[in-house]
């Protein structure tokens, strides 16, 4: 069968090229599958990330001709051959090698959020109608593709200042978790910065896992901090009352 | 030697963030132990994470009638009775509880009509009894653990691998290993050692296993004069995909079966009557991949050499709700559309049943201060695994696991690591990149899948065992002279030639097993002795290292108690 052409990014945290390899194409062969040839073939310290290779996992995540995928997932039969693939590093998060970036912003994002906290003397019954809205948020794979083409992330850089769809999903699991019963609008106001986000879809975009990020979750994320801190009456109550947030 | 490493000291350290691993961490650092978990790989992408069915557990909240003596009897049955007993026992028992915690953690499994967990059929089950959420089970029990471990306050270092155990004397005394991304050497002092590493499938060419299953905690357990047990028992799991080339081994879960696919040959035949004609679809793994190995190999095969495991007489609203993992891949991967028409599948290596001989209460091997917990440890699933009981596997013996080691750290002084020990770790590491004529990891990697494919698959002989270990004996010659190219900085190659250190000791222990079993049951299947034997069925073979040499000895299988024996004899 012909070959395809692949020119992969090849550098660390100094800087790097895109440096161009030759792969034999296999009927249904995915981009992942390129890249383990050129491991294997001819480059055998290019550095990668990947473990299920089912889409399962969302480990592999690349810019391939220049748009966020799961390289895992991602058909040579459906792009262009008669020019060269480009696979690039994602960009919002620093390049430690290769394919391979530095994603611990991430899990640091993570800490900072109140686990599942059922309300006091709950009865563990819910309603299947209930969990199937939970359930597609639970469905996140971490690939971080929505934390890639987020601009407030990827062209604004506020890593600071904002928590980024992945974890407004995260945060929506638990908010909207039938027995859950702590309130985390502060946090998602303050810390996370909910408010950067100007609904421009891209995250809901690139999901591999079809999650509704934008109009599942941060919109009804977004009505919630606005209800408890735009809303004279609720805030006066808030006032009164102080609740807990953590 | 003037390599330089960092020092991190901790009570227990467990290595592996999967179920076991996670489910383990959490117990420890209940018990007030400073915990440290090592994994491979990022948190949070362990094989765990492709788990799909769902959790096998006795809640009875479907089959009503369902209770813990019957899980332990299909657990037993599923095993061909060389499961220790115990396990099964406590397992059986104890998987309910750890359903419920989970719930608690904030897991959100799917519901019955009154509000509780529902539980679907799966092979070998006699009752409704898989806990489960969609097809994405492992992932949703995954993230719970993460996020409640992660909450409780446990220390990770991911991406960082461990290539050898230390000791103090006979006891365990840390690890060390090597951080992924810089490639510079880490040294944890620790008086427990929990192995929660997974399995070996990347040994074979066609597996449902990520890069990651390469033996390497039952690998290492070995060097540090641990025993692995049952290392014959290797899962094949009947249903793969078989095509594209790509995908080939990616598994296609159980669930299919359990919610009403059926499989079928070439010539439209629901082939399984001829097997099993009582449990069909779903009688046990061992039985379904031999059936469709047997049928493609006589000829009656798809066009890939599989078999058609159809679910589109189902609605296919009811397909995409309840294997939307399944229906995607499909569509994705192979352009097929498993609402309108059949998947092609074949039998993929799955999962090790073998493993590290532990003790049933505890998790501890015959090495103080190491447990094993999941998939590295041997014993609960004897000759067979029973879909489901691996996710319930990984919390009541993680926990247990995670439980003995925080107590056994509670109890032991200080322990000090040999100097001398991490030295030679160290030299060891280094060697790869100092050599110009060497092989690569990754054609060696291939000669070994080869092998292990061809000469310890699904259907063994004597003839096949004695080459397949002749060639892991030369393939251990070239290991020898691995050469990698490139830096230390995150270099998968450097990586791979470490793994394939550890795939070729549990290779050898594979074959070594499977030659001197003379006998076919559960999933070892010997062409030459096809029935059981009388013999065969009191023993365990077990693997110890001598020296350089790897020894092969039998142990005899714990007498089931007579009240354990009547519930597995009834009905």
């Amino acid at each position: 069968m012909a070959d395809a052409t692949f020119k992969v990014f090849r550098g660390d945290r100094e800087g790097g090229d895109l440096v161009e390899y030759q792969v034999p194409i296999a009927p249904g062969m995915v981009v992942l599958d390129a890249l383990h040839y050129i491991q294997a073939h001819a480059a055998p310290d290019l550095a990668v990330r990947w473990n299920c290779k089912a889409g399962k996992c969302g480990s592999c995540s690349a810019e391939v001709n220049g748009r966020p995928r799961l390289t895992c997932k991602t058909r040579l039969d459906a792009l262009p051959l008669d020019e060269p693939i480009t696979v690039q590093p994602i960009k919002a998060f620093p390049v430690l090698k290769d394919l391979v970036t530095d994603v611990s912003w991430n899990y640091r994002v993570n800490r900072k959020i109140p686990p599942f906290t059922p309300r006091p003397d709950v009865e563990w019954k819910m309603d299947q109608r209930e969990v199937d809205r939970v359930q597609e948020f639970r469905k996140c794979i971490e690939c971080f593709l929505c934390q890639d083409v987020c601009h407030v992330l990827r062209d604004h850089e506020k890593h600071e200042q904002f928590g980024g769809p992945r974890f407004f999903v995260r945060i929506a699991g638990l908010e909207m978790h039938p027995l859950d019963g702590l309130n985390r609008t502060e946090l998602l106001k303050n810390e996370l910065g909910i408010g950067l986000c100007n609904i421009t879809k891209c995250c809901t975009e690139v999901c591999p896992e079809d999650i509704h990020i934008t109009d599942n979750a941060i919109i009804p994320l977004k009505e919630r901090v606005v209800d408890d801190f735009y809303d004279p009456v609720r805030w006066f109550l808030r006032k009164l009352t102080r609740r807990k947030t953590k | 030697m003037t390599e330089k490493y960092q020092t991190h000291e901790h009570d227990v350290l467990i290595i592996g963030a999967g179920g076991a691993g996670l489910r383990a961490a959490i117990e420890a650092l209940a018990q007030g132990a400073r915990v440290a978990v090592v994994c491979k790989s990022l948190l949070g992408k362990a094989h765990t994470v492709m788990a799909e069915g769902g959790i096998a557990a006795a809640m009875a909240n479907v089959d009503r009638t369902d209770n813990w003596r019957a899980h332990f009897r299909d657990t037993m049955r599923g095993g061909k009775f060389l499961n220790n007993w115990r396990m099964a026992q406590i397992h059986a028992q104890e998987a309910p509880e750890r359903v419920r915690e989970l719930e608690q953690w904030g897991a959100l499994f799917d519901r019955t009509a009154d509000g509780n967990i529902l539980q679907r059929a799966f092979g070998g089950h006699t009752f409704k009894r898989l806990c489960h959420v969609g097809d994405r089970t492992g992932l949703e029990m995954i993230r719970t653990l993460q996020d409640r471990g992660v909450n409780l306050g446990i220390d990770v270092y991911m991406e960082c691998a461990i290539t050898r155990l230390l000791k103090d004397g006979d006891r365990i005394a840390g690890a060390f290993g090597y951080w992924r991304e810089n490639g510079r050497f880490i040294v944890f002092k620790a008086k427990s050692v929990v192995i929660a590493t997974g399995g070996i499938g990347k040994a074979w060419r066609i597996t449902s296993n990520s890069w990651e299953y390469t033996g390497d905690g039952m690998a290492l357990a070995y060097d540090a004069g641990a025993e692995l047990m049952d290392m014959e028992f290797v899962q094949f799991h009947p249903t793969g995909m078989v095509w594209p080339p790509g995908v080939q081994g990616i598994l296609v879960t159980e669930a299919v079966r359990g919610e009403g696919g059926v499989l079928r040959n070439k010539d439209g035949e629901r082939f399984m009557e001829r097997y099993d004609p009582e449990r069909m679809d779903l009688s046990t793994r061992d039985v379904v991949a031999r059936a469709i190995y047997t049928e493609a190999k006589e000829g009656r095969g798809t066009e890939h050499g599989g078999a058609y495991l159809d679910i589109s007489h189902k609605p296919a609203e009811y397909v995409k709700k309840k294997l939307p993992s399944m229906y995607h891949q499909f569509r994705e991967l192979a352009d097929v559309d498993i609402t309108k028409g059949p998947m092609e599948v074949g039998p993929t290596c799955h999962y090790m049943m073998g493993g590290i001989r532990v003790d049933a209460e505890t998790a501890q091997s015959n090495v103080p201060g190491l447990f094993a917990a999941g998939e590295a440890a041997a014993g609960l699933h004897g000759g067979n695994r029973l879909g489901g009981n691996s996710l319930s596997d990984l919390l009541v013996f993680g926990r247990r696991a995670g439980l003995s080691a925080a107590e056994h750290a509670g109890q032991v002084s200080p322990t000090a690591a040999d100097e001398a020990e991490v030295d030679e770790a160290t030299r060891e590491m280094l060697a790869p990149f100092e050599r110009s004529d060497g092989d690569s990891p990754y054609d060696l990697h291939r000669d070994l899948q080869e092998t292990m494919q061809n000469y310890v698959g699904i259907f063994r002989s004597e003839e096949d065992l004695k080459r397949g270990l002749d060639e892991i004996q030369k393939l251990k010659q070239r290991a020898t002279r691995v050469q990698v190219d490139g830096s230390r900085l995150f270099n998968p190659g450097w990586h791979l030639a470490r793994d394939l250190k550890a795939m070729l000791t549990v290779s050898e222990a594979v074959a070594l097993s499977a030659l001197e079993r003379r006998e076919s049951r559960g999933a070892h299947s010997r062409i030459d002795y096809p029935d059981y034997d009388e013999h065969w069925s009191k023993l365990n073979n077990i693997i110890s290292r001598d020296g350089e040499a790897m020894r092969l000895s039998q142990a005899p299988i714990g007498e089931v108690p007579p009240d354990l024996n009547q519930i597995i004899e009834q009905k």
